[in-house]
């Protein structure tokens, strides 16, 4: 049995240390945020935050992460209020399909915790995620848009 | 109530969902009981199947059945050709569809060979690891110009030249007539890669069956989802259309890629009836590019001929297709003839000629790629015309100023037969080249070259066909409250359909999109529909709701008069509501939608109720075009490019939404970009194996590829729908492809290149400039 910290509550999972943290939140928490894209990595789709950092849980095996708190997109909304990151996505416009979208903003919620005044080049640097409807143009604009809300700087 | 109509930049009804997490696509589906499958696919890529066996695999634990070939038997059709095409010696074209299961032989690596279903996906594996087939291996050809060399392996034993067939379009006799004639005539020969749609969410389906109504129901990610219930129903079942559903929910991207007659579709709803048990698939990315259709991989032999003045004469071109193994609908040739035509651009042609050859190979079926042969022909001119600037020095503005079809000359049928009915081409280019400061480009080369970087620009002036006659449905279904549902025959696949139609029915019926309930995909619950490709849906599903919209006002028109007690001619419908002219007196559609409900308060002989539908099919295509100015930096050093400004002024007809319009603008020029500047699927030369199966192998454009980019539209409706739309979905790609190749090569031209093919990797890049380097007799290469 597995324990887990999921947007702030807690959960077992009867499976295997290796399953892929991914597949243990789609398949077993039934939390479908995080999508799968590659299994490899590369794409993005499948990233939450380990406390607090970005990471692509289709590789992460879930025993990897024992005592840390998951985030995944559903984990945004405080009190039904949208994330200064998912507000700036939503003004700009970011989405198309939508697909890797959640990636992209906790990947963002990331990068704007340890860098509040993200350059281009910062967020290019940090947003690695692929979106094949090449939204970038409007993720680096929303991320702007996040930083210089003042809800993302007291986030 | 104020409701958002046609022109405004409201922001998408959609992101709510997707911005929580709360978007649903196919995978996110589970039905109770199900099984899962997965496809076992052929290593070789030409191969004979001596024999399977499956009673190892089997018999496992938690395997619910492996199915190959013997047990399909003759339970599913398959899809077939429409357009009936020759081989070069007049002989009927060579064609082979999918079987369900490969039987005899398969013809590419990931070629289907058993269907295994069990209680999970890791039993599902282990089983199909245990599946002994033994394969004859065979010589195998995945590449186009190896596959027309004499001697060449054939990709089917059976068609040993691997020239599935070939067509013509134009004058021939005229264009060689205009070429020997010709001051000029410059020759290139242009390669457009192979590359994979890459849609984020990878194929997948759920199916199940229900034996006490004899239904299928299908869940997928398709772009048609009724044509995806018509070819199962029609062609592979063989069974009434009404007896399968199909159901689409929000999809992952498409792009082209998600057609309509997949493979594995008919495998889950065969293995659904078979175990009594809904049944999931879901590809990984491996898989995707093993098996699913590719996009574009053709080659371009390509003459243009010109006056001595420099204005052009004749075009003459010959397109190489390769098809891939299997050419199973007219779907996977389409990107070989359909949008072909813009080989002459907005350019006034006086005659042209173009020879196809489609070529079998060892590799996927081909089918649409956004764009789908649009790209390829935008690229081909537009190259041929910057080849054909350097040859004679004329400048390469000036020279498609010369050549560029002005207003003045519309409506015209262009000499490979498209028939162009408005646009300011010229203006256009004009507005792309003034906002980008073509002319202050000298200065930055030179500044560029002062920090030891090449700097280029590039043009384009796309222009493609869109919206091309064919039948989409709208209905509108009104409740007693007033709260209407729109239904579409149109199929979302990141679009923004939602937000626009709510926008068409804010327009025309005055409704906030709160009033408005929309559904698309769901077979059951939209009577008709043929989906979303070839940038068709807002000038074919939104004028099929401005029809229905029509006939709504039609009959609530009616219903208010006899409620106010006045006659119907004095009443006029503004903003939702019906009023007496002239007068204050007046009942709003929401109002008369709850009368229409209530028959005693209905005029004598009206039919309660308030449904209504639109079907449109356009006489004609669209024709949207823009200009591409794009600007790159390349260091000499490391073959690294940036791109470092990208202007496109666009013109789409009446824009229902700006924003949305410019996010797809935006996601072409991803697109387009991408294939120049890294993605491409490659073969193995020597035995068409797969070369690049991953993300870690296949390049695809991240953030860091593209700079911001600048779009300015020009507005010409056009008056071959009502809302005067020309469509927005393929632009962006089909401009990109050439105007990016074009900078690229003005990057490298100082330094002698002038032919360099795609994709435009650092590695290539320093390979070219080294190359270029070392034969030239004066001086280093680098500025």
């Amino acid at each position: 049995m597995i324990k887990l910290t999921v947007n702030g509550r807690a959960h077992e999972a009867d499976v295997e240390g290796e399953m892929p943290l991914l597949w243990v939140l789609r398949d077993v928490l039934d939390i479908k945020g995080p999508k799968f894209g590659c299994g490899i990595a590369q794409c993005g789709a499948c990233t939450v935050l380990l406390d607090g950092a970005p990471v692509r849980s289709c590789s992460v095996p879930v025993a990897a992460i024992a005592g840390k708190k998951v985030t995944t997109v559903e984990g945004l909304e405080v009190n039904g209020h949208l994330h200064p990151v998912q507000q700036a996505w939503l003004d700009h416009e970011v989405p198309q399909c939508g697909y890797c979208q959640g990636g992209q903003m906790l990947t963002a919620v990331a990068l704007l915790r340890h860098n509040p005044k993200p350059s281009d080049a910062d967020i290019d640097a940090a947003m690695t995620n692929i979106c094949r409807c090449g939204t970038y143009a409007r993720i680096r604009t929303a991320v702007h848009a996040a930083a210089a809300s003042s809800q993302s700087k007291r986030a | 109530m104020s409701a958002a109509g046609i022109g405004q930049s409201v922001t998408r009804q959609e992101d709510a969902r997707f911005l929580s997490g709360r978007g649903r696509y196919v995978g996110d589906i589970n039905l109770p009981n199900q099984a899962r499958a997965i496809v076992l696919r052929s290593p070789h890529a030409h191969a004979l199947i001596r024999s399977i066996d499956t009673a190892v695999a089997s018999a496992m634990p938690g395997v619910l059945g492996v199915f190959t070939a013997s047990d399909l038997g003759t339970d599913l059709g398959t899809t077939a050709v429409a357009f009936k095409r020759t081989r070069p010696d007049g002989s009927p074209m060579f064609w082979r569809a999918y079987p369900g299961l490969a039987k005899e032989a398969v013809h590419h690596v990931g070629d289907p060979v058993a269907f295994v279903v069990a209680e999970s996906i890791d039993l599902a594996k282990d089983a199909a690891e245990q599946v002994q087939v033994d394969y004859a291996a065979l010589p195998a050809v995945g590449d186009i110009e190896l596959a027309l060399r004499p001697g060449a392996p054939a990709a089917w034993q059976d068609c040993p030249d691997n020239v599935s067939h070939v067509h013509e379009l134009g004058n021939r006799a005229a264009t060689d007539a205009a070429f020997a004639a010709a001051a000029h005539v410059v020759r290139r020969r242009y390669r457009v890669s192979r590359v994979h749609a890459q849609y984020m969410e990878p194929r997948c389906a759920l199916g199940s069956y229900d034996p006490i109504d004899g239904r299928f129901t299908l869940y997928c990610d398709a772009q048609q989802p009724h044509r995806v219930r018509d070819i199962l129903a029609r062609e592979v079942f063989r069974i009434p259309s009404g007896r399968i559903r199909v159901v689409g929910v929000d999809i992952g991207g498409g792009f082209g890629g998600k057609g309509p007659q997949v493979l594995e579709f008919r495998l889950l709803l065969w293995a659904a009836r078979k175990l009594g048990r809904p049944v999931k698939w879901v590809s990984e990315r491996s898989e995707s590019l093993l098996f699913d259709e590719h996009g574009r991989d053709n080659l371009h032999e390509a003459e243009i001929a010109l006056d001595a003045d420099g204005r052009f004469l004749a075009l003459r071109s010959h397109w190489v297709a390769n098809v891939g193994a299997y050419v199973s609908s007219d779907r996977n040739i389409q990107a070989t003839f359909q949008n072909t035509p813009g080989l002459v651009g907005v350019y006034d042609f006086p005659v042209g000629h173009v020879r196809f050859t489609c070529v079998l190979t060892n590799t996927p079926s081909l089918a649409p790629y956004r764009g789908a042969g649009r790209p390829e022909a935008s690229y081909v001119i537009e190259r041929l015309i910057d080849d054909a600037a350097l040859e004679t020095g004329i400048d390469r503005v000036e020279l498609r100023r010369r050549n560029i079809i002005g207003p003045e000359q519309l409506p015209k049928i262009t000499a490979l037969g498209y028939h162009y009915d408005c646009g300011e081409f010229e203006r256009c280019m004009d507005e792309a080249l003034g906002i980008a400061d073509w002319s202050g480009f000298e200065t930055r080369r030179q500044a560029a070259k002062a920090r030891g970087r090449l700097r280029g620009i590039g043009l384009s002036n796309p222009i493609e066909r869109a919206a091309a006659p064919g039948m989409e449905f709208a209905e509108l279904r009104f409740d007693a409250r007033g709260r209407v549902t729109a239904l579409m025959g149109s199929k979302n696949h990141g679009q923004g359909h939602e937000t626009a139609f709510k926008q068409v029915l804010a327009t025309h019926l005055g409704l906030a999109a709160a009033d408005i309930d929309y559904v698309d995909g769901d077979t059951d619950r939209v009577a008709f529909g043929v989906g979303t490709f070839g940038s068709r849906s807002a000038a074919t599903a939104g004028t099929a709701l401005v029809i229905a919209a029509g006939k709504i006002i039609e009959k609530a028109r009616r219903i208010a008069a006899h409620r106010l007690e006045a006659g119907e001619a004095d009443i006029q419908f503004a903003a939702g509501v019906f009023r007496i002219a002239g007068t204050d007196r007046s009942i709003t559609l929401k109002d008369v939608a709850a009368i229409a409900f209530l028959p005693e308060q209905l005029p004598a002989g009206t039919e309660p109720g308030l449904f209504e539908n639109g079907m449109f099919s356009p006489e004609d295509n669209t024709y949207p075009y823009g200009s591409h100015v794009c600007e790159v930096e390349i260091d000499p050093e490391t073959g690294a490019l940036e791109i470092v400004r990208y202007v496109v002024a666009d013109d789409v007809g009446t824009q229902i939404n700006p924003l949305l319009v410019k996010g797809q603008i935006h996601g072409g020029i991803g697109q387009g970009g991408g294939q120049v500047l890294k993605e491409r699927v490659l073969y193995d030369p020597d035995n068409a194996q797969l070369l690049t199966g991953s993300f870690m192998d296949y390049a695809m454009p991240r953030a860091d590829d593209f700079c911001a980019i600048e779009v300015s539209s020009i507005v010409v409706p056009t008056a071959r729908n009502p809302l005067g739309v020309k469509g927005a979905g393929e632009a962006g790609a089909v401009g990109a492809v050439p105007a990016l190749m074009n900078a690229i090569i003005d990057a490298l031209s100082p330094l002698g290149v002038q032919q360099f093919e795609m994709p435009a990797t650092p590695d290539r890049i320093w390979r070219a400039i080294n190359e270029a380097g070392w034969t030239r007799a004066q001086g280093a290469p680098v500025a």
